[in-house]
Order: C-alpha cells, then structure tokens, then sequence
C-alpha cells in the first residue's frame, strides 16, 4: 500500500530539514501506529503524504500502491484515496458543510471517471455515516466546521473519511483534545473503517489512542526517522518507560 | 482660490457644460428647480471635476477617469430585465425615464419628473458639499425617477425594485423614499444596461422613528459604463436601516453613502460586496454621522479584484459630541486575485464624544492556504477550490442579510458573476 523510501523533506520557505531519512511500509489491511515525542515530524509526516506544498521533498521517494505521488497535488492525491484527517481541522466560513462534503465527493467520481452523485443517494450516505458517529445532521448545516466543538470537528474528520472511502488513512493526533466519549465514538468510526484493502496510519503521541485502534505495528519516529518498529507491545513499553529508553537505543 | 479657473476644461467637462443648455427645455421642473439646476452647472463649470487633489476624491481622479461624456440618446432603447427578488413590483425607469407606476398597498408613489414641478423640490438638488460631483451632476440633469411615501405603520407584502435600464447615451435619475412611522420595507435599487452610459442616480430617503428599511443596490453595468452614484439617508429613533450595495460592473463606479444617524437609538447596517475585473475602477465611499445618544452601526465590506481592476473604499465615521454611547464597527476585507490589481482603503474616525465604542479594522489578502489546502486534501481540484473560497468570502456577508430569497438572489449573482470572470 505505502512504502516510504529514505524520504528526506524541508520546510519550503526555512528550508530547515524536518524528515531525514525515513523509511516505512505500511502493507494493505495494516493499522500502523506512529509515535514519538514533540518535534519529531510526525505532523510533517502526513502533510507531506498529502501533499502540501510547505513542504519540499529533497531526496528518497513515497510509493502509493508502487507508484509515485511526489509530483501529484493534495486534490489528485486524495482521489488516488489517500486521506488525511486533520490534528486541527479548518475552519471555513461561508462553505456550507453539506455544499462541501457533495464537491468534495463527486470531485473524487470525477477523478475516477465515475458519474456524480444523485442528490438522495448523496443524503442517504450522509444520513447512514452521521448515524454510525453520532453526529447531529444540524452541525452540517453549519458552515464548514465553524463553531464546531473540539470533539465535533475531529468526528466530522471521520464522517468526511467515511463518505470519500480512502484506502490510505493517515489520522494526524486524531486523539488530541478529545475527552474519553468523543474518543471511543471516533475510534469506533475508524475500527468500522477496517478493511483488507485499506490501510490506516495513526499518528499519535499517546498510548491512550491505541487502546482503541489497536495497530498492527508500532513505528517511532524521532528527528525525521523511523528509530524503532515493532508490535502493539512497543506502545506499552513507550508508555511505561517514555521515549528517552528507545531513544538512546537507537542513538 | 482661484487656482481652477486657469486649468484647461477636460473632454468630459466642456461635454458636460455645453450639452446643458441644449438639454435643459427637456427636463422637468418649476422655476427653482431650473435655478438650483442652473447653480448646479455653473459650480461645475467654475470647479470643473474633482481630480486627486480633493481629498473626497484622492483614489477617485473623476477628472481624469471620466475620459468621454456620451450625447444624449433619447431613442435609446432600454429594456427591462427580470426583478432581483420574485414577486417585486418593478417601478422602471427605462433610458432614464419613469414607467408607468405601480400600485403598492400603503405606499404613495410618484414620478421624480411630477416631483419636481410640485413646487418645493428644489432644495432636495443642493448638493451635499462643495466637492459633491455626484450630486451637481445629477443636480443638473436628472430627468427622472421614483418617490415612494410609505405610509406609518405600512408593511408592503412584496418588495418592490427600483430598475434604471439603459442603453447607451445618459441617464441621469433622482430616488426618494419616505418611511413612515413604524413602517417596513423592503427596496431594491437596481443599475443595469446595455450600453456605455453615463448614468449618475442620487438616492434620498428619510427612514421615520421606529421603521426598518431594508435598501439592496445592485449595480450590473456593462463594462463601458459609468455609475455615479449617491445615496443619502437620514435615519430617525430607535429606527433601522440595512443597506446593501452589490457591484459588478462597469468601468468607472463611484456609489457615495451619506448616512445621518440623527435619532436615538438609530441603527445603520451597512453590507458591501464589490467583484471588480477587467480595468474597472469602483470605489465606495461613506461618510456616516452619528448625531444621537446610543445610535449604532456595522458596516462590513468585502472585495475581490482580478485582473487589472482597481478600487477604494473610503469609510468615515463621525460621533457628534451629544452622541454618547455610539457603538461603530466598520470592516474592509479584500482579496487580491492578481498581481495587477489594486485596492485603497482608507478608515476614517472623528469622534467628539466621550463615551462610545467605535472601531475599524481592513485586511488585504489573498486566498488563505491553509484553507486551501483543506480542501484539496479531500479532492477538489485547485480551481474549484479557489472558487469556493472566494465565493465563501462574498457569502458570509451576503448570508448576514438573513432572509433565504435575497441571499438566494444575490448568491446567484454571484454564480453568474463567476461564471463569466472565474
């Protein structure tokens, strides 16, 4: 599904170095966990799988399903199915959420050659996702996460995961500033979204997210590089012992 | 002061001040109305146009914009278009002249043309200030137009719109409405045309003690055309008045507010979405008095400039020493959609009385990439997304109006504004 070559990636206008030599593969059906301590990339990790363009990728190679995607644009990215949600999601005012979630949907359809949606198929997938989320069809007709709790928007992230089908997640610290309901709502949305041909990339600083969305690999990541992998077993340790053991191993 | 008199007269100047005399057997009025049009001329005449030396017109050179002054055309064919909100009663004004009238329930109305003959009009022609181009322009020549007298108390059940059509030529049109006491309304003033006119259209209206008046100028010019445009508003206690100005088109726009909040607990809105492209040049400029104790005010104005497109937005508030308790907010965002394009923004606050809230704020800007790159990452294309983000930008401050057919209305303005220039 994913295999990430000696990636090397800078911040565009600083041109500081920020991912230095990461390697990793994510096989399809795999949930794999990314872990590691503040400043370690783990952000610039996933907006550079989604193609923002803040970031540069200097040398090594990102391969989608064994093709390239360094020269294609977040929009194109997402149609090929990677998805990332969002650790702060924005906040657009004037985009109704329902107006979005529709362009958003049937610009993926067009991508892929497929007819756009029919307005009650388009109302009766949103009505079945909001359902399984909790999510109160009013919040869409807010504008785009606009006024959106903490705990709303993040499950908004999923409802939006949910409708576009990815086959590649990547889940930037969809964990963050969520109390423990909202968490098991979101992680449950995630585990329905398990499937042999899709593969799920949580980026977390906590242990408490695995607890939910049990991996089926542990990676850390500690200034730009993958330091250690192993199971779910290697979470546990991290969160007993820290980073500073796994840290000074691989140092 | 007598600096003026020795520069040479423009194209559009002497075109102005010849054609005077040979229009003025055809327009309306008593005697004094001829003097004051006579007056207005001859200020004209002795000032000649405001160039950028006059501070009121420093992003607006009319001296140098206004490049050609077109003949009258009085075979000019007009035609009418659909109203903006479904349901309007249409008062047209079709090449400049009055239609025929409407019947709305609780609302007297009248030709400016009868207006003017009634005896008392001629004051109403006297422009603002010394440097009131606009309104010694319109002075001079207005041929026609509407006065609506909503009675106290009265609600009409549908809006009614305000159509100047042109098609060519000049089109010169006076606008009046009385709100009666604890009336309600909504009006829409509309500027649209096939031509390369020079239309100037000025707007009085006196919003009585307790009314709401809801005002939508929606300027649609084509590209050749001028619109100079002026709209006065006087606004009584604890009354309300919404205007909202749309513009987009035309080459040379100037839409002057003049507002007086002179009642107690008057309260003024003011909504602006300005789409400038190709080389037009639109600048929005108010002068808001706040004469009275607790009177309140917003103005938000929102712009967006492609192309080659130039425009100002000029904003002064003034708090009167007894208007204590004033409450003002003024906003001014822009988003600049290319290199070549230009805005000037120019906030303006002179306040005399001690306790009162009153603040502005602009940004220019372009599309936010944060925003962007949102909604790439879900799979809507560059263009679109741009798109979004720039209607979404416009939209805020239409759907701020709150009733569904106007922000429908005016939405699809917008669609079909980007329709032609995204």
């Amino acid at each position: 599904m994913l295999e990430i070559r000696n990636l090397h990636a800078r911040i565009a206008e600083t041109g500081t170095e920020i991912i230095r030599g990461l390697n990793l593969t994510v096989k399809d059906g795999e949930v794999a966990a990314i872990m590691g301590p503040n400043g370690s990339g783990k952000s610039t990790l996933s907006y550079v799988l989604a193609g923002r363009d803040d970031y540069e990728v200097t040398e090594g190679e990102i391969l989608y399903n064994g093709g390239s995607i360094l020269d294609l644009d977040p929009a194109e990215r997402a149609a090929k199915g990677i998805f990332l949600a969002f650790q702060y999601p924005m906040e657009i005012p004037g985009v109704a959420s329902m107006e979005f979630l529709k362009v958003a949907m049937n610009s993926q359809r067009k991508a892929r050659g497929e007819e756009p949606l029919k307005v009650p198929e388009f109302l009766k997938r949103v009505r079945e996702a909001t359902a399984s989320l909790s999510i109160d069809m009013a919040m869409l007709k807010r504008p785009l996460n606009v006024g959106f709790s903490g705990g709303e928007k993040k499950r908004a992230e999923i409802l939006q995961m949910k409708l576009l089908e990815p086959k590649l997640c990547v889940l930037d610290e969809t964990d963050s500033g969520l109390d423990i309901d909202a968490l098991k709502i979101v992680a449950g949305g995630v585990n329905a979204l398990r499937a042999p041909d899709r593969a799920i990339v949580v980026i977390t600083h906590y242990q408490r997210l695995l607890e939910y969305i049990v991996p089926d690999s542990v990676h850390v990541l500690y200034k730009g590089q993958v330091v250690k992998s192993g199971d779910k077993g290697l979470a546990i340790e991290l969160e007993a012992n820290g980073y500073a053991g796994v840290i000074e191993e691989a140092a | 002061m007598n600096i003026q008199t020795t520069r040479t007269r423009t194209a559009a100047e002497t075109a102005l001040i010849d054609t005077f005399a040979a229009r003025l057997p055809d327009l309306p009025g008593d005697k004094a109305v001829i003097a004051k049009r006579r007056e207005a001329i001859a200020a004209l005449e002795a000032r000649g146009l405001p160039n950028r030396k006059v501070e009121a017109w420093h992003y607006t050179d009319l001296r140098r914009l206004l490049t050609t002054v077109p003949a009258f055309d009085a075979d000019a064919d007009a035609v009418a278009v659909a109203p903006l909100l479904e349901g309007s009663t249409v008062l047209s004004i079709l090449n400049g002249k009055a239609g025929k009238a409407q019947p709305v329930e609780g609302v007297t109305i009248v030709s400016a043309a009868e207006k003017m003959a009634d005896g008392i009009f001629a004051p109403a022609l006297q422009p603002a200030t010394d440097d009131d181009a606009v309104g010694a322009i319109n002075a001079a020549f207005a041929a026609d137009g509407w006065f609506l007298d909503i009675a106290d108390g009265a609600a009409p059940a549908t809006p009614i719109e305000i159509q100047s059509a042109q098609a060519g030529g000049q089109v010169h049109t006076r606008l009046a409405a009385r709100v009666g006491e604890g009336a309600k309304a909504t009006v829409v003033e509309r500027h649209v045309g096939t031509g390369d006119a020079l239309a100037s259209s000025v707007t009085n209206i006196v919003v009585g003690d307790d009314a709401e008046l809801r005002w939508l100028i929606v300027q649609e010019q084509p590209v050749g055309a001028t619109q100079l445009g002026q709209f006065n508003a006087w606004i009584g206690k604890n009354a309300k008045l919404t205007l909202f100005i749309m513009n987009l088109g035309g080459r040379l726009v100037r839409q002057e507010i003049r507002v007086d909040a002179k009642g107690e607990g008057g309260e003024f809105t003011l909504r602006g979405v300005n789409l400038l492209a190709g080389s037009t040049h639109c600048d929005v400029t108010m002068v808001l008095d706040h004469s009275a104790f607790g009177t309140k005010s917003t103005e938000v104005i929102r712009n967006i400039v492609t192309d080659k497109a130039e425009g100002a937005f000029q904003g002064q508030i003034r708090v009167a020493q007894q208007a204590q308790k004033t409450d003002a907010k003024m906003a001014c965002n822009t988003l600049l959609l290319s290199d070549e394009g230009g805005f000037s923004v120019k906030p303006e606050l002179e306040i005399f009385a001690d306790d009162v809230v009153c603040g502005h704020g602009a940004t220019v800007a372009e599309i936010d990439r944060n925003s962007l790159f949102y909604l790439m990452a879900r799979g809507i294309e560059e263009k679109t997304a741009r798109g979004l983000l720039v209607k979404a930008f416009l939209a805020e401050v239409i759907e701020g109006l709150e009733d569904e057919p106007i922000v429908e209305a005016l939405e699809a303005k917008l669609d079909g504004w980007f329709a032609e220039h995204g």
